[in-house]
């Protein structure tokens, strides 16, 4: 046989294991060094809830995909070319994602008859039972071969076990010819301190499994992703939307002159943002892990009263928690940043998979009339942009802002062009000039007249003592309950939000002309899959995307006018669409939703948009 | 130096409690407090936070010519914690009822006390939701009758000093509304205390639950159920100081001093500062009928506090770490060139 070197545009790989087998270790190891190599690239990791599910079972599978490409690739792939299995159950719920054209790699060790029976299949080949016998099956003995390989290694049994990952990451390094002088350098500096006797042995394990590939037959092929070409000349780094997040704030921090605030309880898939945070004291970050979701909005609400800027991150329950003190934010008009990365709900729901059911809860969860600006991140690298400029507006328009963001964003990574601080924004939050004119007494409700934005006067300067709160106050700052004065708070509340409009770049058009038959809409992290989407259905069909919610870009209106109709999708059952009906009426809107817990396919998104047509 | 008196700290708002709440009293006791905490710490008025939940005793800090913040109900402590550790420079007051603190608030409460976060918590306990017009709250005695408990209450209340030493707070006073000169002292020493300190007030309710603490704050008993605790004194109470505490090798003990055999130097001498919660402890949960129930500052002990610690962290690691700028950060780490 021929053995044969293919170049690919591009390739999707969705490793799959036990949750304690490394697949997310793996995973990431496998798409920095394809980052680092050049390519472009998504990741989408896919775990279960718990942490160490029942060994072997369908429930305890966890998968990470990543897809590599020669050019930007704009998500992590509907299905893919090479699956690697660790075990039955790992196949048995992973298959269907299999390319017709797929190599499917699996531990042969795993597929004994305890093995078959956790994962509850019914015959002796699993292949042939889930339909995929006809894809290029690599079935190797990857635990004999670790436990052989690592022999000499004078590790403990346990040890020799958790580096089957190794092998496997081996082989796939093999398949796509990916160097392996990055996990050499990842090893060095992950054991370094605390285990420097696992650093050879690794190694060595992924060299076996390197080699191994190579010698056998069962691997007609081997294929190179080449680096991209088209990518803008500059510095890199791969990022994840929980650290861009984090970034994006203190980014947000260090351009406003205001130190970092953040007051939050963990709860996934958002967790990741207050560690990250919890790392960055160096930036002057201070972190409060609270003892409640509510503790840790009360937190950041007395922080930013003392002149910070100030966060709490949560997901959707917590954000439920958090209601209350929502609402004495907008009431007392604070700044702060409420970063929602939301998970399927409702309750508990599917806390390690993602959706986009809190846009109602976001726009609409809380007494009284109490509206707040509401942002959304597109994109892993996008939530830096979108949190710096969630913590702009809170600042300077004294108001809370909600910046959604998804499980599949914040756990999701990609390339990043790395930005330079000197090309952002300074952010002017209304301070008051620290001068109060004799017999002057300070007014905390006084507003801009343009912005209707309250000035902010931060506790320790002489002559400003006020008193803010939950109740109604006049613009004077004293309690009232005067109908009048009430509904005139009520409406400067809400104009005040909405007059945000006016600092916000315009709605555009992303993908098509400008005007005709369907205008494609969505917002958050559907982008990628959304731009593929209509790349693929090409002419005939426009695209806009939207990162502000509320308010609403001012062109908004302008924009849906030049089309017969607007096709919204989104991963609930219609929540934007519902606002968009609720707000600009006199357009005709269609929708597209699935709420599964995972991502669109771009497949299903080019039928549902070629339904349309 | 700062050169303040009572009326600096009056607002222009009108007083809105009822006539003959014990709020007033404790409000009065604060006006009169700080200008002395001023004077001992070089304290600008500027510098004062008064921050508080929702309750009748919540309204203070409209009645404070102070920085202030009326927040939601149970969550004074949290929006406390959040301004201390945002600007430790900052001093923080907080005035929260019984059910705000303990009830809906109480895992604030024990959290910050926990934590030792420096600030100043008066708890206003009058053993009853006043603003809500009369249902019991979590200090309300076993069997009390209010508005939802027609039938008396089948729950046991929290001693509130009791729930502070257990979460090992650090500084814990009592006394009552009309103390006006105890109150003072215990809030200056509160002032004083580097860490969480818990004024626990014991208030009247005059509309909804009147004579609430009538068994010891009656002019004719007070002498003889309370005890006034005070830092190198001996325990003695009673009209004419003829009572004592005596720790008999279990547990305290109330003795006529020069009977049975207990002179005056059997009595214990109160050491609020000595780190010895035990007793401590014992002496916040002394009630009546068998023992005086303990007011004046009870524990007064210094410990690490968190806001302290949340700056020296910060200070520590800035020293340390190499990346001070945030384009530092975006290029620290793994990252790779294109041309």
């Amino acid at each position: 046989m021929q053995h044969k070197v293919i170049d690919l545009k591009d390739v999707v790989i969705r490793f799959a294991g036990d949750s304690g087998d490394g697949m997310q270790l793996t995973g990431s190891l496998f798409a920095d060094m394809s980052a680092i190599y050049g390519n472009g690239l998504a990741t989408f990791p896919d775990f279960p809830a718990e942490i160490r599910a029942p060994h072997g079972t369908v429930s305890g599978v966890s998968g990470f995909q990543v897809h590599i490409g020669s050019d930007k690739v704009g998500t992590p792939g509907d299905f893919c070319d090479l699956l690697v299995a660790m075990n039955p159950a790992a196949l048995k719920s992973n298959a269907k994602w299999c390319k017709p054209t797929a190599m499917i790699l699996v531990d042969e060790d795993a597929f004994d008859e305890k093995g078959m029976a956790r994962a509850g299949f019914t015959t002796e080949n699993p292949f042939t039972e889930l339909h995929v016998e006809d894809r290029a099956l690599i079935v190797a003995p990857i635990t004999t071969l670790t436990q052989e390989s690592l022999k000499e290694s004078g590790l403990d049994p346990k040890t020799v076990l958790k580096c089957k990952n190794m092998f496997t990451l081996g082989m796939a390094c093999y398949i796509y010819s990916r160097p392996l002088e990055y996990i050499y350098q990842y090893l060095e500096r992950k054991f370094a301190k605390k285990h420097p006797e696992l650093i050879e042995p690794n190694k060595k394990v992924l060299n076996d499994g390197f080699n191994y590939a190579a010698n056998i037959q069962a691997i007609p092929n081997t294929y190179t992703v080449a680096p991209s070409k088209n990518k803008k000349p500059g510095t890199y780094r791969n990022i994840t939307g929980n650290q861009a997040t984090a970034w994006g704030l203190l980014a947000a921090s260090e351009k406003s002159g205001l130190p970092l605030f953040c007051g939050s309880y963990p709860i996934t898939p958002a967790t990741a943002i207050l560690e990250e945070l919890a790392i960055h004291k160096s930036l002057g970050a201070k972190t409060l892990q609270a003892e409640d979701e509510i503790a840790g909005i009360c937190t950041a609400i007395g922080a930013s009263y003392a002149g910070n800027l100030a966060v709490t991150t949560t997901s959707g329950p917590g954000l439920s928690l958090k209601s209350e003190a929502l609402g004495l934010a907008v009431m007392a008009e604070l700044p702060l940043v409420v970063v929602d990365v939301q998970r399927g709900g409702p309750s508990t729901g599917l806390p390690t998979k993602t959706e986009q059911s809190d846009l109602d809860q976001a726009l609409y969860g809380r007494n009284g009339e109490c509206p707040m600006p509401v942002i959304a991140a597109h994109s892993p690298s996008h939530c830096f942009d979108a949190a710096f400029t969630a913590a702009k507006i809170a600042l300077e328009h004294m108001t809370p802002v909600m910046l959604l963001s998804e499980g599949f964003l914040g756990n999701g990574s990609e390339p990043w062009l790395i930005p330079s601080m000197a090309d952002y924004p300074e952010i002017k939050p209304p301070f008051v000039n620290g001068v109060l004119a004799e017999g002057e007494k300070f007014k905390p409700f006084e507003r801009d007249p343009q912005t209707l934005v309250r000035r902010w006067a931060i506790p320790g300067q002489k002559g400003f003592e006020h008193r803010v709160g939950g109740l109604e106050k006049n613009h004077a700052g004293v309690l009232s309950t005067d109908p009048a004065n009430h509904e005139m708070m009520v409406r400067e509340r809400a104009e005040k939000v909405a007059r945000v409009a006016s600092q916000l770049p315009p709605l555009e058009i992303i993908h098509g002309p400008a005007a005709g038959k369907l205008l494609v809409v969505g917002w958050g992290g559907t982008f990628g899959h959304l731009l593929n989407a209509v790349e693929e259905v090409g002419d005939g069909v426009s695209f806009a995307h939207f990162d502000f919610i509320n308010p609403l870009p001012a062109n908004t209106a302008k924009v849906f006018e030049a089309f017969d109709k607007i096709l919204v999708c989104e991963l609930n059952s219609g929540q934007f669409v519902g606002y968009l009906r609720a707000t600009l009426p006199q357009f005709n809107y269609v929708q597209y939703n699935k709420v599964q817990g995972q991502p669109f396919l771009v497949s299903e998104l080019v039928d549902a948009i070629k339904k349309e047509l | 130096m700062a050169n303040l008196t009572f009326k600096d700290f009056k607002s222009d708002q009108e007083v809105r409690w009822c006539p003959g709440c014990g709020d007033h009293a404790v409000l009065a006791a604060l006006q009169r407090a700080l200008p002395k905490v001023s004077q001992a710490l070089n304290y600008e008025k500027e510098r004062y936070v008064v921050v508080s939940g929702i309750g009748c005793s919540s309204r203070l800090p409209y009645y404070m010519d102070t920085y202030g913040f009326h927040s939601i109900h149970g969550r004074a402590t949290a929006v406390s914690t959040g301004i201390k550790v945002a600007n430790p420079w900052l001093t923080v007051w907080q005035a929260c009822g019984d059910g705000d603190a303990l009830a809906i608030g109480g895992n604030h409460f024990i959290h910050a006390i926990r934590r030792n976060i420096d600030i100043n918590i008066i708890l206003f306990n009058n053993q009853i939701y006043g603003l809500t017009k009369g249902q019991y709250s979590p200090t309300s005695k076993f069997g009390a009758i209010t508005k939802t408990s027609p039938y008396g209450t089948v729950e046991h209340p929290f001693n509130p000093g009791s729930l502070v030493l257990g979460a090992k707070g650090t500084f814990f006073a009592r006394s009552l509304d009309v103390e006006l000169k105890l109150n003072e002292e215990i809030m200056t020493a509160a002032a004083l205390h580097d860490g969480c300190s818990v004024m626990e007030m014991l208030t009247n309710c005059v509309i909804f639950n009147d004579g609430a603490h009538k068994s010891i704050s009656d002019p004719e008993v007070r002498a003889d159920r309370t005890i006034v605790l005070r830092d190198g004194e001996k325990m003695v109470f009673g009209k004419n100081s003829e009572k004592g505490l005596v720790y008999d090798g279990r547990k305290l003990r109330v003795v006529h001093i020069g009977e049975g055999g207990f002179t005056l130097e059997d009595v214990l001498v109160h050491d609020s500062h000595a780190d010895n919660i035990g007793l401590q402890m014992a002496l916040a949960d002394m009630k009546g009928p068998e023992y005086p129930v303990a007011l004046g500052v009870i524990r007064d002990v210094k410990d690490i506090t968190y806001d302290d610690g949340v700056r020296d962290q910060v200070k520590d690691v800035m020293a340390k770490s190499k990346i001070h700028t945030v384009d530092e950060l975006l290029h620290s780490g793994s990252t790779w060139e294109v041309q």
